[in-house]
């Protein structure tokens, strides 16, 4: 079975005023279907950028990644908005919700560009906001919820469409405690339920303990993994 | 993404800023208005114009001394009555043959005052030209013959002389000379500004006296039918030219003057349907300014928009189709106002107002084509963005 996505030394430069900035200089990874990993680093680590080249909305200066055993290098801005489209649902530290829009149509957006029908979408962002708990604010808009209910739209509609990977940046940034445990129960709840792979990435060690498998990043670069520390460690246990 | 999908999601956004909306169609609204009104008026003065020629009666050729030329001034009569003579010879049927001669004075009955054109004729001139009697007699050739001061109101004089007596039998008063009326002709309108229903007509021996003169100002042939109206025109003209080597003399028929004018007017209307036009266009510029804007505030709604799935297209798209509902809509309220100001016009004012369907449908089509055009820039500019840029955007 190929993994859910695959990394292997990727690059992402960017060009500022003539100097070329290193955001990575090349991550290699592996997420497993169904796996709840933390990225966890310092501001301006990477972890933002990493994020965006694991989701397909940016394209490495070199290295390859490869999306449920699909080179993406390969694949047209079309092809990627598609399988962005069905294999990746995102979650944003700010939302990202559409303001004068209700709860409903904002998580029925992502079948929208998939060509589903208006019932069809309509049911299926109904039982979406059910699981996140929000099925009795189904017409609210974003201005009449707290932050931590805006989140769970928001999870809800990266959760719509049935993708394999979660990408959350920062979810929980802009919530208080309360509200960041409660996404944070959401998030393990679906991981375990419904087996999409989820990739968070935080600041907060406490948050970092709910997945079960930490990547730490640093000047763009992976300083540990926890997954490959265990596998190093029982294979000296072995020997 | 299906086409009706972004159609509500443009419909949408523009809900969402329905102020600005408006104001951004206004520039729309009101180029396609000043074109439909324009239009509406240019048409409505052509047909106007053109009826009036057509009432004249049919297959009518006048004889003018001189060059005719629409807008020149008239030139000084050579005409007189031996000509008219000669012209009914040449055309073969006398009775087909009228003339006039004209000048304006006031006439008086009791303490009541007009100032009218007093128009000398003959008995044909109904023959020739389509002039109903409301009551009494026309001229007749005993009348002419023996310079009788005898005449035939325009409807508005005997209104404005008589109220609502009966003229005939009555006498009026011109430049000292007494009149009886014998008959009323029934209100014909006005042609090319010429106030018909003012006239007053007279035996042209008798209006030759009044004025103290012997020319003519015209000859009026009548044709038999549409296609002996050139035949006789030229041959009239070259008689004339023939009796007065040197001279020149000018037959006009309905059917030239209606040319003319429609393509003068069709002109007109082309011109100032373009003036307007010119509106649209910066309406249009104002639809692009204000998509620009929209595109730029709403970058990071297009960033998650692609995050989501939207491809390229069909950003574009919804942006195009905001631009395009723009400036639709906008053509659209602009084609209602405009009808409906050119009814009010027509009902409020002297104006003539005809609403084509062409110019309707140019305003439409102009109105859509400019969204398109116009909108086509930002659209392709929110299409590209960049969704990791357009994300981090603030
Ligand atoms: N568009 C860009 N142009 C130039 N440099 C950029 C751009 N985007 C990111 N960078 C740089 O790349 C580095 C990594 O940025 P990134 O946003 O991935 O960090 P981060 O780990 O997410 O930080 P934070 O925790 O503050 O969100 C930073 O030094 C940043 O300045
Ligand atoms: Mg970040």
């Amino acid at each position: 079975m190929s993994a859910a996505l695959e990394a292997v030394d990727l690059k992402r430069s960017y060009q500022l005023e003539g100097v070329s900035v290193e955001a990575l200089r090349g991550v290699s990874l592996r997420i497993e279907p169904g796996e709840f990993v933390a990225i966890i680093g310092p501001s301006g680590s990477g972890k933002s950028t990493l994020m965006h080249l694991l989701g397909c909305l940016d394209r490495p200066t070199s290295g390859a990644l490869r999306v449920n055993g699909v080179e993406m290098s390969g694949l047209s801005d079309t092809s990627l908005a598609e399988l962005r489209n069905r294999t990746i649902g995102f979650v944003f530290q700010s939302f990202h919700l559409l303001g004068r829009t209700s709860a409903l149509d904002n998580v029925a957006l992502p079948l929208v560009y998939r060509g589903t029908g208006k019932a069809e979408r309509r049911d299926r962002a109904r039982r979406a906001l059910e699981a996140v708990g929000l099925g009795h604010r189904l017409d609210h808009r974003p201005s009449q919820m707290s932050g931590g209910e805006q989140q769970r739209v928001a999870i809800a509609r990266a959760l719509v469409g049935e993708p394999s990977v979660l990408l959350a940046d920062e979810p929980t940034g802009n919530l208080d405690t309360r509200n960041g445990d409660e996404v944070m129960a959401i998030l393990d709840r679906l991981n375990a339920d419904s087996g999409v792979a989820i990739v968070l990435v935080t600041h907060e060690p406490e948050v970092a303990a709910h997945a079960r498998r930490q990547i730490h990043v640093r000047d763009g670069l992976i300083e540990l993994d926890t997954a490959l520390a265990e596998r190093a460690r029982d294979e000296g246990g072995a020997r | 993404m299906r086409a009706r999908e972004a159609f509500f999601m443009a419909l949408e956004a523009l809900r969402v800023n329905r102020l600005r909306s408006v104001l951004t169609m206004l520039g729309v609204i009101i180029g396609v208005l000043a074109v439909v009104i324009l239009v509406a008026i240019g048409s409505g003065a052509k047909n106007a114009i053109e009826r009036e020629i057509s009432g004249l009666g049919s297959n009518i050729i006048l004889v003018v001394p001189g060059q005719l030329s629409v807008g020149a001034a008239p030139t000084q009569s050579r005409l007189s009555l031996s000509d008219a003579a000669f012209v009914r010879r040449v055309v073969g049927d006398p009775s087909k043959v009228t003339v006039s001669v004209q000048s304006g004075e006031t006439v008086r009955v009791g303490r009541q005052e007009a100032f009218v054109t007093i128009v000398g004729t003959d008995e044909n001139l109904p023959n020739i030209f389509q002039r109903p009697l409301d009551r009494g007699r026309y001229l007749t050739e005993t009348d002419v013959d023996t310079r009788r001061r005898v005449t035939v109101l325009g409807a508005e004089v005997a209104d404005q002389l008589f109220g609502d007596v009966d003229p005939v039998g009555r006498q009026i008063t011109v430049s000292g000379a007494r009149f009886r009326v014998v008959g009323v002709y029934t209100t014909v309108g006005a042609t090319f500004g010429v106030a018909r229903d003012k006239e007053v007509h007279v035996p042209v021996t008798t209006a030759q006296r009044l004025i103290g003169a012997d020319r003519i100002n015209g000859i009026a042939v009548g044709a038999s039918g549409p296609d002996e109206i050139e035949p006789l025109q030229q041959k009239v003209v070259a008689a004339l030219g023939e009796r007065y080597p040197g001279e020149r003399f000018s037959a006009v028929t309905q059917t030239q003057l209606l040319g003319t004018i429609g393509s003068v007017l069709g002109m007109l209307t082309g011109v100032l349907a373009a003036i307007a036009g010119i509106s649209l266009l910066v309406g249009g510029v104002g639809v692009s300014n204000i998509m620009l804007v929209s595109v730029r505030e709403r970058t990071r709604e297009i960033g998650l928009r692609k995050a989501l799935g939207a491809r390229q297209r069909d950003v574009l798209t919804q942006f195009l189709i905001e631009a395009v509902l723009l400036t639709t809509i906008g053509g659209l309220l602009g084609i209602l106002l405009g009808v409906g100001g050119a009814l009010a016009i027509q009902a409020a004012t002297p104006v003539p107002a005809a609403i084509t369907w062409w110019s309707i449908a140019l305003a439409f089509g102009v109105s859509v084509a400019v969204g398109v055009f116009f909108g086509v820039a930002p659209a392709r500019r929110a299409g590209r963005l960049d969704p990791v840029v357009a994300l981090r955007a603030e």
